[in-house]
């Protein structure tokens, strides 16, 4: 298990080196540059800034300035956010991503487990119905839309909730429209994925052997049928929670929340360098981490799969 | 939907129910009787225990933040302010909503009143010599940073000159450009900052020397890149000087929290000279970059100011919210510019003015932008330069139709007819409000000349960069905005040596027609010499001046005396909010 565990980690070096040269590479070429505001006016200015952030060296020299950097855990300093460093940026970002996913996830969790095998077990029945339309409609209504519908319903018509912000960061109220937002498209999602592979159980001879055993039905399906049919979700949860965690672009923007979500189109509109680079390794690393965590979770639910 | 919702939240505490495992997902059979105990165990958890243990987690780390009680924060003004500020820094910001921050933060020697005339700030008084190159100010006495100690002349002397030193890398740096030796210590010539041409005589007095006379000048002053900053702070902290704890200040409020992306908090400045007359307790900038979502939380009743207002919505917001909407024009021209370096546009213009010609600016600003801006026949917006009249496209007096006889007949002159048709591509910015404008005005090309137009939209800075290159555009789409209230700051634009001049434009009458009028001091000859100048950029037809932009915001009605000015400064300290 361990050598497992550090095996993948350090296979994941490589790829992470990839990410970063392409990177790198990538929004150097793209044309533009940070203090192309439209108004930078006398070169000699423009050279002063690109002198101020080593972008007037040679790019090999710079992408090795910049790996250097990075073995030190240093982002390097923002260029649109000049009084912070990416890593400053980061750190206050993320917990706050990090908690809204999380809640979120596991919302989806419990409400997209919940709805599935209820759907499962009352397959084709009218309520089955009612549960494939509902999630459905949360998997085409993309969050643009929900997100910004749940502010006009319950911020700005009804004045239950705050219609966006995130107050002192302390204030529950805040988190409640976000997290759901966030939730809604992962709980059809898990809904979906839930129901089919629960049907799929439900067929397996394991569970024909069970019941001939003489189990009871609870024990059946939430011992038996339930291990086997989480798996795909449990594949699904992996890269969803990495994504999730490290934020929603749309669900942050729309609700002017200050997690790290944002600084992905934020930071490449305004050709920040630094910080497009810190944010996509920093994404990098958290997608391998809970793929990691699925395999070994896997390892866990399913006997089958051998660990090596 | 909310339907929906509710029915996916009561089933959720079903599944647990029905799932409930009282052990916390371990079945105690298997607890610690095997020797590969932990394995084992945690092979027997089931789903429903791993979600239970789960969400116990999240439950965990949301009761850690529990509504904390909330202290009075006394009288609160609550802004939009449009995107995160790129930097508190004065010498380091550059946008609007950055400065307007500032403006509260900090008080450089002079402020801008409602229509951009310089009243006294830092300094309570000035003179200025008979050749308009020495400025002598007196501070006011007794002025002090927000920690208590003194601020003297010496700390503006500091800050002018961070301003322009290269280490600093300002962007803003060439606004400081009429000051002696500014200019050589920005490129590097000059190495010894104290050649700059400003310096502190006594610690209540601030001389500064220039190198041209800058009629200007006060208005500059009010900009942020003239604000002080405490030279042990920057010192001490660097490019960190300006985050809460680090900075001191010493305008009407001192910052109390930023938290990036989410609120920038400023408290009341007791030790403010003026304090006794600052009737708000705390100010909060909310950088809300999308209009539409300010709007939603203006209504939701959590600001008091909004920054802008969404453009698809002023009809309904006049009839809504009429009396909470107000103005304020822009010292900011949105113009066409053509490429005057390559063909069709170099040695054209005639043709350049044919496709001027047919622009019907009313219509746009009244059936489209809608905002009350003005339609614009000038380079230089009205509003602004309190000292100058913009000169005007001779034709716009005439009736449309009559302008687009003489149009055609201009555009045959020019080369072109309905059998041999111009055909061009047209750069704008990726913007809703920029395309439905560009659409406009490529289909009046099109009815009245038969000009074929391909749009060709394009990221912001990609198109910036397209047109300081002048190899791919055409015809682009752009807007400037006036750094300092005065015409210079849109001529000298067009100047052949302006690194700004996207059009291209070069023409030896108009660079020596502004050269001169920097060297006159005297009001009403130079905006003669401007005038002149002007005159010849519109005959040439080097850009299509288009509209003047409007800026709308709203105010609740409780709020008094919130008052930008057509420079963007906007002070709190001003403000008074009634009880409601």
């Amino acid at each position: 298990m361990l050598s497992m565990l550090v095996k993948r980690l350090v296979g994941a070096i490589p790829t992470l080196f990839v990410i970063i040269t392409m990177t790198f590479v990538m929004m150097r070429l793209t044309p533009g540059g940070p203090f192309d505001t439209g108004r930078v006016v006398s070169p000699e200015v423009q050279a002063n800034l690109m002198r101020a952030y080593h972008l007037d060296e040679p790019l090999f020299q710079q992408y090795l300035r910049y790996l250097g950097d990075l073995t030190r855990g240093d982002f390097g300093p923002s260029f649109t956010s000049k009084d912070f460093s990416v890593t400053q940026l980061i750190r206050q970002g993320f917990p706050v991503s990090l908690e809204l996913g999380v809640s979120a996830m596991a919302l989806a969790l419990v409400a997209g487990l919940g709805l599935g095998t209820f759907s499962a077990l009352r397959r084709n029945q009218a309520s089955d119905h009612v549960v494939i339309a509902f999630s459905m409609v949360g998997i085409i209504i993309p969050s643009f839309v929900m997100a910004p519908i749940l502010t006009l319903v319950f911020g700005v018509t009804l004045q239950w909730l705050p219609a966006g912000g995130w107050g002192d960061g302390h204030q529950l109220s805040y988190k409640i429209l976000p997290v759901i937002a966030l939730a809604l498209p992962r709980i059809s999602s898990i809904a979906r994925l839930s129901r089919s592979s629960m049907i799929e159980a439900l067929q397996m001879p394991f569970i024909r052997t069970a019941y001939a055993k003489g189990l009871p039905r609870r024990l059946v399906l939430f011992r038996h049928a339930s291990r086997a049919a989480i798996l795909p979700v449990v594949s699904y949860l992996g890269p969803a929670t990495a994504g999730i965690i490290t934020g929603s672009i749309i669900v942050e923007q729309v609700f002017s929340i200050p997690g790290i979500g944002r600084y992905f189109v934020d930071a490449a509109l305004n050709r920040d360098y630094t910080l497009v680079s810190g944010v996509v390794i920093f994404y990098g690393c958290i997608i391998v981490l809970f793929n990691l965590i699925v395999d070994v979770l896997y390892g866990v639910l399913d006997p089958r799969i051998t660990r090596r | 939907m909310r339907l929906r919702c509710s029915a996916e939240i009561n089933e959720s505490p079903r599944y647990s129910r029905e799932s409930g495992n009282p052990a916390g997902g371990v079945d105690p059979r298997f607890r610690g009787d095997d020797e590969r105990g932990a394995v084992i165990v945690a092979r027997r958890l089931t789903p429903a225990a791993l979600v239970m243990s789960i969400l116990l987690a999240c439950l965990v780390t949301t009761l850690s933040f529990v509504p904390v009680a909330q202290a009075s924060d006394g009288i609160v003004l609550r802004r939009g302010n449009a995107a995160e500020p790129e930097s508190l820094d004065p010498a380091r910001s550059d946008t609007v909503n950055a400065s307007r921050i500032q403006d509260d933060l900090f008080e450089g020697l002079v402020i801008l009143d409602a229509d951009d005339r310089p009243q006294p700030g830092a300094a309570e008084s000035w003179t200025v010599s008979s050749d308009g190159l020495t400025y002598v100010f007196k501070l006011r006495p007794g002025l002090v940073w927000s920690d208590g100690s003194p601020l003297t002349a010496e700390d503006f002397v500091y800050s002018f000159r961070r301003v322009v030193d290269p280490a600093t890398a300002s962007s803003y740096a060439f606004i400081l450009f009429s000051f002696q030796n500014a200019e050589e210590i920005v490129q590097g010539k000059i190495k010894d900052l104290s050649k700059l041409g400003v310096e502190a005589p006594d610690s209540r007095t601030l001389r500064i020397q220039l190198k041209r006379p800058t009629p200007y000048l006060l208005a500059e002053l009010a900009h942020a890149k003239f604000m002080p900053v405490k030279r042990a702070n920057v010192e001490k902290y660097g490019a960190s000087f300006t985050q809460p704890g680090n900075l001191v200040s010493n305008g009407a409020f001192v910052l109390e929290e930023w938290t990036p992306q989410a609120r920038i908090v400023v408290a009341k400045n007791p030790k403010y000279w003026d304090a006794a007359n600052v009737h708000i307790d705390k100010v909060i900038f909310y950088p809300i970059s999308s209009p539409n979502e300010e709007l939603n939380r203006y209504r939701a009743g959590e600001l008091d100011v909004t920054y802008i207002v969404p453009n698809a919505q002023i009809d309904t917001l006049r009839k809504t919210l009429g009396p909470e909407l107000h103005s304020n024009t822009q010292f900011e021209l949105n113009y066409l510019g053509f490429n005057l370096t390559k063909p069709p546009f170099a040695d054209n213009p005639k043709l350049r003015q044919a496709l001027s010609m047919v622009i019907d600016r009313e219509t746009l600003v009244e059936k489209l932008i809608k905002d009350g801006a003005p339609a614009a026949y000038s380079a230089v917006p009205a509003a602004g330069d309190p000292n100058y009249k913009p000169a005007k496209l001779i034709w716009s007096s005439l009736p449309m139709a009559e302008r687009i006889s003489k149009a055609k007949a201009i555009y045959a002159e020019a080369g072109y007819g309905p059998d041999h048709p111009l055909s061009i591509e047209f750069r704008f910015q990726t913007d809703e409000d920029a395309r439905k404008v560009v659409i406009a005005i490529a289909s009046m090309w099109q009815t009245a000349l038969g000009v074929k137009t391909s749009l060709v939209s394009e990221e912001f800075k990609m198109l910036v960069a397209h047109r300081h290159e002048k190899q791919l555009t055409q015809v682009f789409y752009d807007a400037w905005v006036g750094d300092y209230p005065d015409a210079t700051t849109f001529l000298d634009l067009f100047t052949s040596g302006s690194g700004e001049n996207d059009p291209g434009y070069a023409n030896p009458k108009f660079d020596a027609l502004i050269a001169e009028a920097g060297k006159t001091l005297d009001v009403a000859g130079r905006a003669s010499l401007l005038q002149r100048a002007e005159t010849l950029l519109l005959e040439d037809n080097a850009i299509i001046p288009t509209y003047n932009r409007v800026e709308l915001f709203l105010v609740k009605p409780y709020v008094k005396d919130y008052r930008p000015n057509p420079c963007g400064y906007t002070y709190s300290k001003t403000v008074t909010i009634l009880p409601h």
